[in-house]
């Protein structure tokens, strides 16, 4: 503070310019977890180069421009960063009050996936198609609805300082809460994301602090749900398929166990340094299908080898490591349930996706979060990325 | 960390977030173990199965070297024909898989659509011939008989024929140059075999065989396989997964292959060739009084060897046939054609892999054994019409009589008896049926003369043909014992059952009859055509025994000698200084009063100005007619012929040989010598020269052959019945008893 001599009066709260203002200790800026963000724009950023090398040869899907998967990358990006920022510009108080309107959106959007505004890729109906080459996923942002959905209802008490813990009425709530979107993406049928949100309500009940036996109930009411679905032959024949490939890739190396086996050979070929980027056989003879979205991994392991997959793995393990911190540090329950529901959400699904490419998980069509391309995954893990830097800005300056 | 307000968790929460970050963590630990496992335990495994998805090889063929006569004319060259190709991956990156393109390309061949089809789909077990065997990365050929007008039709449209090529190619020819064929010195090509091509997979270089590579399967095309082929082009194509090619990985350019220099003319081996075809169209009108039948003359073969180096200047064998019929790949009725029962087996090469007894051309050998036994080459031996030995009565030829003869005039006359007694009293002096320390002077002198081993000769599968000495009569009895046994047991009294009773009790044992048989090339004893040639060569050059070849130098393409192909010694025959006179002098007498004289000096041979040397012989084949045989040799040349069931010697073979000499020295029918006609009056010593495109400059005037030509066909196989002179005769005993005469 300066002194301007001893008949000025001193303002209480100091008159500060935009810049000062932003860069002040209690601005939100400042109390943004910039090594989280950071790595997460270096995901995205270097993300762009795999799916550039991935599909600068498919002439079929690039429409004759090589560049054309890395602009739409970037862009990508570059939306997934603003709708962050809106995020954390909106606060997590005010987005608390609008979680109801965010989630009756979303349950909206899927709705219409089933209308004749939704389109089928890859025998899944869980697209909606807009002019101009864009498309939405809603399946991505019901994730994020369930986690804010699911917080807001378990919290509730909680945060107004009338119980310990949520109560056997609100578990129940929460878990209507998420049901009914996965009921829909269950139709589409998007399984892999149903799989995702299964053990996102898992970590959203863990963290919540729900008894004991809701979170064991569901764990056990999980398998023998998943039995049955496989039992009772819900499950379409390339589900089933691509399962038995996983369990025993030799199965059927030229047809369901194509994927799996050639993206192995792309990663175990890279060996510690890689090919070099544009250079893998793999990747420029487009053995591994789907390499710029489910397989993107396939890439970095080929031609950036061992060291650019750790690399790559670190980056995330930066972000959910710092995201635990943010957990822990939350001022109320509702932030906790948020940041545990976003961890349990992307930790989850890049051990699924990149699991997948190393041949020890089933093949699911679940996106690597900020590498894989495609606009909804990006924008959702952005938003959710946002989320947490609005948890993290309620706790005091100091900490 | 001071100072924590109210943080609204409670203790459950915090220990949940814990387990929470455990369980994230552990995730990721358990995909960076996995990443270390894929990429670095079991990294290059992976890297090699990318590899193989990666990179597809395309072959240029080399171009395979020439083979070429000792004045550098082409025997074996290659010839540019108008290939028509096409390329799978192309085809198959249209929409209809290349239907239209293979239709259109059919009309323009002037074939059915489905033949172009089935030529260009891939074999697999369930595909019937045609298919295509090799890399299905390669360009198929279609045709390699395109004419220009059809290539241009292709290469002007391409648009209407992607993946279509048409190009001149190298095709192997046999040019047949002055009219010489050489089919079963020269050999053939044929593919790889796919067990070739996975056996030499880990191989580099030349080492490695491809599915596009040719291989010399016989004759000079196998023994110089090696020089011959080249270094095949590679070029590495990085592909995607639907095979197409998106980049190169290197190339290694097609190096062709050496030229070899041989020491055939072409123009001695045209004569040849129609001279052997003659004697055999001439024997088979001669009447056989032992047969009641003309001479079958079913095979033949004919040498002319260098005697001061071996080197072989002509071979013919017949039957024959065309080594064009391999260029491009045999058809299955082709080969049927060349192989079958009826053929009479025209592939075998008999001046090296047909075996007969070698008659009276054997004595040469026997006289050295007496000699080396002690005989005197002075003294006079006993001529009788007949001799008695161990109970079997062994007659001259046509019950002759001349009294007391010296050696040589027993040669010169051919008298069978003068060796019965020679060789008999031998076998007496070595302890008879139970033989003392044997001296052996008869068997040991034959191998001493090279015979009962293969004389080394740069073609493949030569037979190395039989000495019967002790040795062999003892693993043959051994072999046989049993089969003989059991015949003689039957107790029949057919001439056959007698031997097999006779050979059942002692066929280990040496007898007199077999002793006396060998004395005069009949009996168990094989030698073949090139055997005899390079004995009469050594007989010629003063002893020394070389080993015959045909290769004189490897060549580059540009002409550069690569590597020298030099006469090789093999060691000197045991008649030597004054025996070598004495045979020499009553060789010469065969031709000027002996067995041969009336085909020689009496048909106009002008032996004062040439010196020919000659030994006939007439071997007898059990159930078959006789075997002619007629060895000779000038101051530089050895002429061989033999005909299978041909008749006498000199009957059989004597005016083609003579037509030989006189073709080498410029010789007339009237025994006028015209130097600018003869052929090769000496021996070519030099190499040819080359113009700096790799053609040899040839200087010499082609042959204007004398007396009569109407030969120029060779001679059609007989029927049906097996050939006499094969090599499968050395498995099976040919008994012969006595009786021999040129």
């Amino acid at each position: 503070m300066t002194s301007y001599g001893s008949y000025r009066t001193v303002r209480l709260t100091p008159r500060r310019g935009s810049v000062a203002r932003a860069l002040a200790k209690d601005s939100p800026l400042r109390r943004m977890d910039w090594i989280m963000v950071l790595s997460a724009l270096a995901l995205s950023l270097g993300s762009s180069l795999l799916v550039w090398s991935a599909t600068r040869g498919r002439d079929n899907l690039t429409h004759g421009d090589p560049q054309y998967f890395l602009y739409r990358h970037l862009t990508n990006t570059l939306v997934g960063v603003v709708l962050c920022a809106v995020t954390v510009g909106i606060g997590t108080r005010r987005l608390r009050t609008a979680v109801p309107f965010v989630y009756l959106g979303v349950l909206l959007l899927l709705a219409a996936t089933l209308t004749p505004l939704g389109s089928t890729i890859n025998g899944q109906h869980s697209w909606i198609q807009f002019g101009g080459g864009f498309s939405l996923q809603p399946a991505e942002f019901a994730k994020l609805s369930i986690v804010m959905g699911m917080a807001v209802v378990l919290s509730a008490r909680v945060d107004a300082g009338e119980r310990e813990f949520p109560s056997s009425r609100s578990v129940v709530q929460a878990l209507v809460i998420a049901a009914v979107p996965m009921g829909v993406i269950m139709l589409m049928p998007d399984l892999g994301s149903v799989m995702v949100m299964g053990v996102v309500i898992m970590g959203v009940l863990l963290a919540s602090g729900a008894a004991r036996r809701w979170v064991f109930g569901l764990i056990g009411a999980g398998t023998i749900g998943a039995l049955a679905i496989w039992k009772l032959g819900v499950l379409s024949k390339y589900q089933i398929d691509r399962f038995a490939a996983f369990a025993n890739p030799s199965l059927d190396p030229a047809g369901v166990g194509y994927n799996t086996a050639q993206a192995r050979i792309a990663i175990g070929s890279g060996g510690l340094t890689g090919m070099g980027l544009f250079h893998g056989f793999q990747t420029t003879g487009q053995f591994v299908p789907e390499q710029q979205t489910d397989f993107v991994f396939s890439v970095a392991g080929e031609e950036l080898g061992f060291v650019g997959g750790i690399g790559l793995i670190a980056l995330l393990g930066v972000i959910l490591w710092r995201a635990c911190k943010i957990a822990r540090q939350a001022t109320d329950l509702y932030g906790t349930i948020l940041a545990a529901g976003v961890i349990t959400w992307l930790a989850f699904q890049a051990f699924e996706n990149i699991g997948m490419n190393l041949g020890i998980m089933p093949v699911a069509g679940i996106p690597l979060p900020f590498v894989s391309y495609g606009g909804s995954s990006m924008f959702a893990v952005w938003v959710a990325v946002g989320l947490l830097q609005s948890v993290r800005s309620q706790r005091p300056i100091g900490i | 960390m001071s100072n924590i307000p109210e943080t609204g968790r409670t203790q459950r929460v915090t220990i949940r977030l814990v387990v929470l970050q455990i369980l994230v963590l552990s995730l990721l630990a358990t995909l960076g173990g996995r990443l270390w496992y894929l990429q670095i335990r079991t990294g290059s495994q992976y890297a090699a199965q990318a590899q193989g998805n990666h990179i597809r090889e395309v072959v240029e063929p080399a171009v395979r070297g020439e083979i070429l006569d000792a004045s550098g004319r082409v025997l074996v060259g290659n010839e540019t024909k108008l290939v028509v190709s096409v390329s799978r991956t192309s085809l198959l990156q249209q929409k209809d898989h290349g239907k239209a393109v293979l239709t259109r390309l059919a009309g323009v061949l002037g074939l059915q659509p489905k033949e172009v089809q089935d030529k260009v789909r891939l074999c697999d077990a369930k595909t019937p011939k045609p298919c295509w065997n090799g890399s299905p990365y390669q360009p198929i050929p279609v045709t390699q008989q395109a004419t220009t007008q059809q290539a241009m039709q292709i290469m002007e449209r391409r648009e209407d024929f992607p993946g279509v090529t048409a190009q001149p190619t190298a095709v192997r020819r046999y040019t047949g140059v002055e009219g010489a064929s050489a089919a079963q010195v020269l050999g053939y090509l044929s593919p790889v075999t796919d067990e070739e091509v996975t056996s030499t997979a880990d191989k580099t270089g030349r080492e490695r065989r491809l599915p596009s590579d040719q291989i010399g399967r016989a004759g000079l095309e196998s023994v110089y396989d090696d020089d011959l082929r080249g270094t095949t082009g590679i070029d590495k194509l990085e592909v995607d997964n639907l095979g197409k090619v998106i980049g190169s990985a290197g190339t290694v350019p097609a190096q062709s292959g050496n030229n070899l220099v041989t020491s055939i003319d072409a123009r001695v081996q045209k004569v040849v060739e129609d001279q052997l075809a003659q004697a055999m169209t001439d024997a088979r009108k001669v009447y056989d009084k032992e047969t009641h039948k003309n001479y079958e003359a079913d095979s033949g073969a004919a040498v002319v060897m260098d005697v001061h180096t071996g080197r072989i200047i002509a071979m013919a064998s017949a039957p024959t046939f065309d080594p064009n019929l391999w260029v491009g790949g045999i058809s299955a009725k082709d080969y049927q054609a060349l192989t079958d029962k009826g053929s009479n087996y025209p592939l075998i090469n008999r001046a090296i892999q047909g075996l007969s007894a070698p008659g009276s051309t054997f004595k040469v050998i026997s006289t050295t054994a007496a000699v080396q036994a002690g005989y005197s080459l002075d003294g006079h031996y006993p001529c009788p019409p007949s001799m008695t030995i161990g109970g079997r009565e062994f007659k001259n030829f046509e019950g002759e009589s001349f009294g007391d003869i010296s050696l040589e005039k027993a040669l010169e006359i051919s008298c069978d008896t003068v060796f019965y007694y020679l060789s008999y009293d031998q076998w007496l002096k070595d302890g008879g049926i139970k033989p003392k320390n044997p001296a052996d002077w008869f068997t040991k002198t034959a191998h001493q003369y090279g015979l009962g081993a293969k004389t080394g000769v740069d073609l493949p599968s030569e037979v190395a043909g039989r000495v019967p000495d002790r040795q062999w009569k003892q693993a043959f009895f051994d072999a046989n014992k049993d089969a003989w046994c059991a015949q003689a047991a039957k107790g029949g009294h057919e001439y056959a059952d007698e031997i097999a009773r006779e050979n059942c009790q002692d066929g280990n044992v040496m007898r007199a009859g077999d002793a006396v048989n060998f004395a005069i090339g009949q009996g168990d004893t094989l030698v073949t055509p090139l055997q005899m040639a390079r004995i009469y060569s050594a007989l010629a050059n003063g002893g020394t025994l070389y080993r015959p070849t045909i290769g004189k130098a490897i060549m580059s393409p540009d002409g550069k000698l690569v590597r020298d192909i030099a006469p090789h010694e093999d060691g000197k025959i045991p008649a030597q200084g004054k025996l070598l006179d004495y045979i020499d002098q009553a060789t010469a007498g065969v031709v000027t009063s002996g067995t041969a004289a009336w085909k020689f000096v009496g048909a106009g041979w002008p032996q004062g100005k040439i010196e020919l040397h000659a030994k006939t012989g007439t071997a007898e084949v059990a159930g078959k007619q006789t075997t002619s045989w007629l060895t000779t040799y000038s101051g530089d040349y050895a002429v061989v012929m033999t005909i299978s069931q041909g008749g006498t010697g000199s009957g059989g073979s004597g005016d083609s040989v003579r037509r030989i000499y006189q073709a080498l020295y410029g010789v007339d029918d009237k025994g006028a010598i015209d130097n600018n006609k003869a052929l090769l009056p000496k021996p070519q010593a030099e190499l040819p020269k080359f113009n700096p495109d790799g053609t040899a400059i040839i200087k010499q005037a082609s042959y204007d052959a004398p007396g009569d030509r109407a030969f120029l066909d060779p001679a059609p196989a007989t029927g049906s019945r097996a050939p006499a002179v094969l090599a499968l005769a050395a498995l099976e005993p040919a008994r012969a008893t006595g009786r021999s005469r040129g």
